[in-house]
């Protein structure tokens, strides 16, 4: 067809709040195929976790995403606790799970935020980052910060969450329930929205299946898959609460599911604060031996995967691992070909895809595809480039070039 | 045109209520809409005088021109924003019942109001970039949807039929000062079944013509990254940002003078022709904060269907008297 263009999503585009390309080949308005490219903010972390100790690993697993911090720190524990074959103390297990249904509470807002901003509905974009804003206060009176809490380690928790703080969270949430019941009918409610929303983007059971995607992507396709409940982890098997379906699969599903979510976290965070049990908090100081560990996590967009296998130093020799974006992104091959351009922009961000804690180093290839460079050579390329400016400041280098 | 008056049409178009005042008002009200709309959305708002310095701003950037884009990528902000302020004055000259006899008629006006329009789309299309192209191309469609059930609620003043000093008799003129005049003698227009449904469509098409959500599917940022304006910078980008200033203040202008009334002259009545604009630019506002971006097929299936079906209803409850 000679009217065929090619619009290009990103790296940098209002829609993204990460750098991420998409190219969507168009006919008019109606996208016909699709590109991803994901290797723009590539941060090596993996590598870099390699190179540190078993209690230095987690703060930098925070790092992986600016949402998921509880995520992959607390699922590289279970993967760590996995190869050692130890349960955590009960305590440190409910202060697992308040961190990761605060963290799933703010994250859950944030997507619904986004979403509306996307369609052009900037009032619940502020509404939602508003009623957002105290699960992060929230987060800083339990843990000292709005996101990295430093808190998980292998074998428990480095610190205790204060007591004193307790009521405030309760006053909290019982807020945040009313504003969140106010927003969920509202959405249901709104006649344009469901024009905008229902029917678009459908991923059906047997897509979602085949894609294998996860969290409130595959609950919204009717996939009954919950982490929490498959394969309970810290406090999840004591809790009471519902897995979220819907069978529709389109974007209108996946933003009931996350809002019906939000209070069912609200639930079990309450659950948490009533039972606290006493106790330690941590195993204290544990030797990992050789062998390898498989963490399971549910984080706010799906099962995360982290894969630790030790040769019995202080460090581990290899960190995988696969966030839940990885499967859920690839999911728009089932769901987007053939929508209109402005339906293609919502489903993208329906699977509230995380980019930096999906990124993968790929092969630089050139415009005719032809590999100028592969990971290793990328590598050597990366130091080089770091030598060399440290040499224009005059500082010494931090990396040492023979290396490997 | 008799030339002795040149200088009394230059000052209309130049001074008042032309460019400097309709400026004035327009970047007034684009503060009431930013305002307003963070009121609904629980922020700040900027201070009154921030749209006007983001267009002196602007007027001081450089201008960078794509490669492939032809002369018209430049002159069209320029005719966009002349055009709009010679409708605008032609609007509040009638509205105000300034002296000098008709300058022009709805027909004009209607034309002159199409151009902005236009000149977003050649604009577009002349930058050479995909996505200024489909901002382009959705305008386009777009200004096909709004415009005949917009003509359409604006004709409903010219045919509906009022009882004047005991005789069915309609406007029957397309003079917009004719129409006040009418207003003046039979009522205003929108008190009637059919005036108001005739407001209700022209809001909304106003709505699409002033590219406010849920119609602003040509700029559509999160989607187009501000559309067919995405190749603009500096004063040609500042000169579409004035032209859709000095829009807010003429659309709401000529709804209240063809079917609410002109100004009376006197303090009560300007605050009265004031506050009406104000509630057409709140309700504006009000729907484009309570609103999701529609899709392209979705305006269009609005326009042709149920507001064309109600401008059509319109039309015949006004020629019925009603």
């Amino acid at each position: 067809m000679s009217d065929r263009k090619v619009i290009q999503i990103g790296p940098f585009h209002p829609l993204l709040e990460e750098p991420v390309g998409f190219s969507l080949t168009v006919e008019g308005e109606r996208v016909v195929a699709i590109e991803a490219r994901m290797d723009y903010i590539h941060k090596g972390l993996e590598r870099l976790a390699q190179e540190r100790t078993y209690d230095m690993v987690p703060i930098l697993l925070e790092r992986i995403c600016g949402i998921c911090s509880v995520t992959h720190s607390v699922c590289f524990c279970n993967a760590v606790e996995d190869l050692l074959g130890v349960e955590i103390p009960p305590r440190a297990a409910y202060i697992r799970t308040i961190l990761g249904e605060l963290e799933r509470l703010h994250s859950h807002l944030l997507w619904v935020g986004l979403a509306g901003h996307f369609i052009g509905y900037n009032t619940v974009f502020m509404w939602a980052w508003k009623y957002r804003e105290p699960v992060c206060d929230a987060f800083e009176m339990l843990t000292g910060h709005r996101q990295n809490s430093a808190l998980p380690m292998v074998g428990g928790v480095r610190r205790d969450l204060p007591e004193e703080y307790f009521p405030a969270v309760r006053r909290m949430l019982d807020e945040l329930e009313g504003q969140t019941a106010r927003l969920t009918a509202a959405v249901l409610d709104d006649p344009v929205l469901a024009a905008r929303l229902k029917g678009v983007g459908v991923l059906s059971p047997a897509a979602a299946l085949d894609f294998g995607v996860v969290g409130p992507t595959a609950r919204a396709s009717g996939l009954a898959t919950d982490v929490r409940r498959d394969e309970p982890y810290a406090a999840y098997a004591e809790l009471d609460w519902r897995v979220i379906l819907r069978p529709e699969g389109d974007v209108f599903a996946k933003a009931v599911v996350r809002l019906l979510e939000i209070p069912e976290s609200i639930g079990i965070l309450r659950q948490c604060l009533d039972r606290m049990p006493a106790g330690p908090l941590n195993l204290g100081t544990l030797h990992v031996p050789r062998g390898e560990g498989i963490g399971r996590y549910e984080a706010p967009r799906g099962e995360d995967v982290h894969y630790v296998r030790s040769n019995g130093t202080n460090m581990p020799e290899r960190l995988k691992v696969r966030a839940p974006s990885f499967v859920n992104i690839p999911s728009f091959k089932a769901s987007c070909l053939g929508a209109p351009m402005a339906d293609v922009m919502i489903t993208l961000a329906a699977c509230d895809p995380c980019y930096s804690c999906t990124e993968r180093a790929m092969t630089l290839v050139d415009g005719r595809g032809a590999p100028i460079a592969a990971a290793p050579g990328l590598l050597a390329a990366s130091r080089q480039r770091t030598f060399a400016l440290a040499r224009a400041f005059g500082r010494a280098p931090d990396l040492d070039l023979a290396l490997d | 045109m008799e030339i002795e008056r040149l200088g009394e049409w230059l000052f209309f178009y130049l001074v008042f209520p032309g460019a400097a005042f309709t400026l004035a008002l327009g970047l007034a009200l684009s503060w009431v809409d930013r305002k307003v709309g963070a009121l609904v959305q629980w922020r700040q708002g900027p201070p009154p005088g921030q749209p006007f310095w983001d267009v002196v701003k602007l007027l001081g950037k450089e201008v960078i021109v794509p490669q492939p884009a032809w002369t018209g990528f430049l002159v069209l902000p320029f005719v966009a924003c002349a055009a709009a302020l010679l409708a605008a004055t032609l609007v509040w000259h009638a509205a105000l019942g300034l002296p000098g006899g008709a300058l022009g008629d709805l027909v004009v006006v209607f034309y002159l109001l199409a151009i902005p329009g236009l000149a977003v789309v050649l604009g577009g299309a002349a930058s050479g970039n995909p996505l200024a192209a489909a901002g382009a191309s959705r305008e386009m469609k777009l200004i096909l949807g709004y415009e005949l059930p917009l003509l359409m609620a604006l004709l409903v003043p010219v045919f509906q039929q009022r009882l004047v000093e005991g005789r069915q008799v309609a406007a029957a003129t397309l003079s917009l000062e004719g129409l006040v005049r009418f207003q003046e003698l039979a009522g205003e227009a929108v008190y009637r079944p059919s005036g108001l449904l005739a407001l209700l469509v022209a809001l909304i098409c106003c709505q699409a013509k002033l590219g406010l959500v849920p119609f602003d599917l040509a700029e559509a940022d999160t989607e187009l990254a501000e559309g067919a304006l995405l190749e603009y910078s500096g004063p040609p980008l500042a000169m579409f940002k004035l032209t859709q200033a000095v829009q807010l203040a003429t659309l709401p202008v000529l709804l209240v003078t063809v079917l609410w009334g002109g100004v009376e002259r006197s303090p009560g009545g300007v605050a009265t022709f004031g506050a009406k604009v104000l509630a057409l630019v709140t309700l504006f506002v009000l729907i484009r904060n309570t609103n999701p971006r529609v899709r392209i097929d979705q305006a269009l299936r609005f326009f042709w269907g149920p507001a064309t079906a109600v401008a059509i209803l319109a039309l015949a409850l006004a020629r019925l008297g009603w």
